[in-house]
């Protein structure tokens, strides 16, 4: 873990893995389409509206997967101080917060025609809602400071005592008699899901993995990127002659 | 020990003398609340089905209006450093910190919910566990409060922030203390409902100092 704390060698990691994520993603959510949109039969029950299962699912796992991540990288940057694992909860937080608000979307939409209402006040959606706020809230909190690295070690540690929630989302089906139907793909013993539906919703579910390590890998490196061209622009001022006392500070 | 409450008593000596956050904050409850009848509509089946809810919810935004002058204060005039120089644990100080804030501002609100209940036309049966859940959800909502105010310190519109990073979290205490004055009103047990906002408080009279200590120590590096 500490070989990685090198952010060149890490830049050399991430561009030599990401043309490969690209491509599964690629290849995972085309095939998952495929089998999701044309290739699976509809549902005997729901019909159709069964096909926002292939991105409501995943993006919920996602959503939720996102935000231990984060927490993991807090913790890790809190612990170790680890100059890469702060880069990486800061920008994990927003591609969450996306994958949580399509998830909130999805499922709204599917609510819609087989609840007959567009948002219920359910234990699994009023958490996941509650997930999505504590995203932002992460996010307000890093960006306000005028120091950054204390913005990012505030919101580490509120990127941990959030983290109550995601137990609480994963198993709110279970404790409470809700709406929401309970796990059916992660049941013990077999999943209560036809293959020919499971097919496309694993696919769909690793392609959005493999999509959220690229898009990851892409905005780690533009933050490593940001912070060396912040750390040149302060070696030529201070290099020019009175450029700090002209008062040309670049940011 | 006598350090815990040596914080406790500087708090309370302070809050005292400046008088000011523990009227304020039980004002803003009742007119907030005084506010939903006219909101509503004054129909006495519609404010005893939710009053409830109103008297919650306005609870904890009144105990949340406070929340930013918790470290606030003084972090700004340097008595915060002082405070952390001292051989007591940073976490002590934070429960310290949290038991006098509660104390000005849970309490009196306790003691101005039954009186708000009356207002609200709430069924007998529910007062005593109205009480009851408050007095253990309250410092809940101060503990978990502690970590917000902690973690602003120094940012920019702190108080918007505190708002934004805080309300996610009492949800929960929310949902139970409404859930159990609700149960009690229409004669069912309330006692599942009561022991989670017990164990709500038990899991975050621990977890809660030991965060809002981190923070601290990183808002004074």
């Amino acid at each position: 873990m500490h070989r990685f704390a090198n952010p060149a060698r890490f830049l050399r990691l991430a561009a030599a893995i990401q043309p490969w994520t690209a491509a599964a993603t690629v290849l995972l959510i085309g095939a998952g389409l495929y089998f999701g949109l044309i290739a699976s039969p509809a549902d005997y029950q729901q019909g159709q509206t069964v096909r926002i299962m292939y991105v409501h699912v995943p993006s919920a796992w996602l959503g939720m997967a996102c935000y231990s991540t984060m927490a993991i990288a807090s913790a890790m940057a809190l612990i170790w101080k680890h100059p890469l694992a702060d880069l990486i909860g800061k920008s994990a937080a927003p591609i969450g917060a996306a994958f949580t608000f399509l998830c909130l979307v999805t499922g709204s939409l599917w609510g819609k025609p087989m609840w007959g209402t567009w948002w219920a006040w359910d234990a699994r959606l009023t958490s996941m809602l509650i997930l999505f706020f504590l995203y932002l809230g992460y996010m307000a909190l890093a960006n306000a400071f005028d120091d950054p690295t204390r913005g990012a070690k505030a919101s580490a540690v509120l990127a941990l005592a959030g983290f109550v929630n995601v137990p609480v989302i994963k198993f709110s089906v279970d404790w409470w008699n809700t709406l929401h139907q309970p796990a059916s793909v992660t049941k013990i013993g077999m999943p209560s899901i036809d293959p020919s539906m499971l097919l496309p919703l694993l696919l769909m579910g690793v392609g959005f993995t493999t999509f959220f390590v690229t898009v990851l890998l892409v905005r780690v490196r533009s933050e490593i990127m940001a912070s060396k061209i912040r750390a040149i622009r302060l070696m030529q001022i201070h290099s020019t002659p009175g450029a700090v006392a002209s008062g040309e500070v670049v940011g | 020990m006598t350090r815990l409450s040596e914080i406790i008593r500087r708090d309370l000596r302070l809050a005292l003398r400046q008088g000011s956050d523990s009227i304020m904050v039980v004002t803003f409850f009742v007119l907030t609340v005084v506010l939903f009848p006219f909101g509503l509509g004054p129909e006495t089946n519609l404010l005893e089905r939710t009053s409830a809810g109103i008297l919650w919810v306005t609870a904890l935004l009144a105990s949340m209006l406070s929340l930013d002058r918790l470290f606030l204060a003084d972090y700004e005039d340097g008595s915060l450093e002082l405070l952390a120089l001292t051989p007591t644990a940073l976490e002590l100080l934070v429960i310290g910190k949290v038991v006098a804030h509660w104390l000005t501002t849970g309490l009196p609100l306790i003691v101005a919910a039954p009186v708000l209940a009356v207002l609200l036309q709430m069924n007998g049966d529910g007062f005593a566990t109205l009480v009851l859940t408050m007095l253990l959800g309250t410092p809940t909502l101060s503990l978990i409060g502690a970590i917000g105010a902690a973690l602003v310190l120094g940012a920019r519109r702190g108080g918007v922030l505190l708002s934004l990073l805080v309300l996610p979290l009492y949800v929960p205490v929310l949902i139970f203390g409404v859930g159990a004055i609700d149960a009690a009103v229409q004669d069912l047990p309330s006692k599942a409902q009561l022991l989670v906002l017990g164990g709500m408080l038990l899991a975050a009279l621990p977890l809660a100092p030991w965060a809002a200590a981190a923070a601290l120590r990183q808002a004074l590096e």
